[in-house]
């Protein structure tokens, strides 16, 4: 082992359960095993940061439109196949409790605890007019391509999922 | 064998062995034991994987069972 801090970095861009569930698993595991752990959540990949009260975002028809089919928090997201309106989510759901698999939001607030960098994309919460005030409490600062490209630069480890 | 501080992530699935040991880890003193049992199968190349990559020393190992049994020494 190097005296070096390894790094790992994941860009979180679907925010699809099926896909938050490894982002989260691999996140803990590697703050548990003393990396600096960065996670960049953009796209699709921000909702599940928004706040699980806030019924819609969005500024105009269009981004309000695209934030209906994107359900705030990680209660709201959906399995990336055979959702079936729902169904396929609350069996993966039911599974995981039977499997003694911790939710992705459980895992996520472990991460928070662990002191993993949580950085929201700046360009998607404008683009898609997600106000900063709409999204969970304790996250980074929101942030661009340009410094998520340096952290990836640096990191031993890095991801898109 | 003695340890200091026993971890029971029996039942437990992935991550949660790994996290359960890290956390204990965190809150011991250099040199101590810890005995960690778990179930989650993963466990059994996880738990030297994270011993390995955090330093420590996997003093011995064992199964019984279906138990997975570890003694940790931390670094």
């Amino acid at each position: 082992m190097s005296d070096e801090q390894e790094s790992m970095t994941i860009i979180a861009f679907s925010g699809d359960l099926d896909k938050l569930w490894p982002t989260m698993i691999l996140s803990s595991t590697a703050a548990a095993t003393g990396m600096n752990v960065t996670v960049f959540f953009t796209f699709w990949g921000l909702f599940p940061l928004v706040k699980e009260d806030v019924r819609i975002t969005g500024k105009d028809a269009m981004t309000k439109m695209l934030a209906g089919m994107n359900s705030p928090g990680f209660q709201g997201a959906k399995l990336s196949k055979m959702n079936m309106g729902g169904m396929g989510k609350w069996m993966m759901r039911k599974v995981a409790k039977k499997g003694n698999l911790m939710p992705p939001e459980d895992l996520f607030e472990i991460c928070l605890d662990m002191g993993v960098n949580i950085w929201p994309c700046q360009m998607t919460m404008d683009l898609l007019g997600i106000e900063p005030e709409q999204m969970r409490p304790n996250l980074g600062e929101p942030v661009g391509a340009a410094t998520a490209l340096q952290v990836m630069s640096k990191s031993n480890i890095s991801l898109f999922i | 064998m003695e340890f200091d501080r026993a971890v029971d992530a029996k039942g437990q699935s992935c991550p949660m062995p790994v996290l359960m040991t890290a956390k204990a880890a965190k809150e011991m003193e250099s040199g101590q034991i810890m005995f960690l049992e778990a179930t989650d199968g993963g466990a059994r190349s996880d738990i030297p994987a994270w011993v390995s990559q955090t330093g420590n020393e996997l003093v011995e190992s064992s199964e019984e069972g279906g138990v997975l049994k570890f003694y940790i020494r931390k670094k």
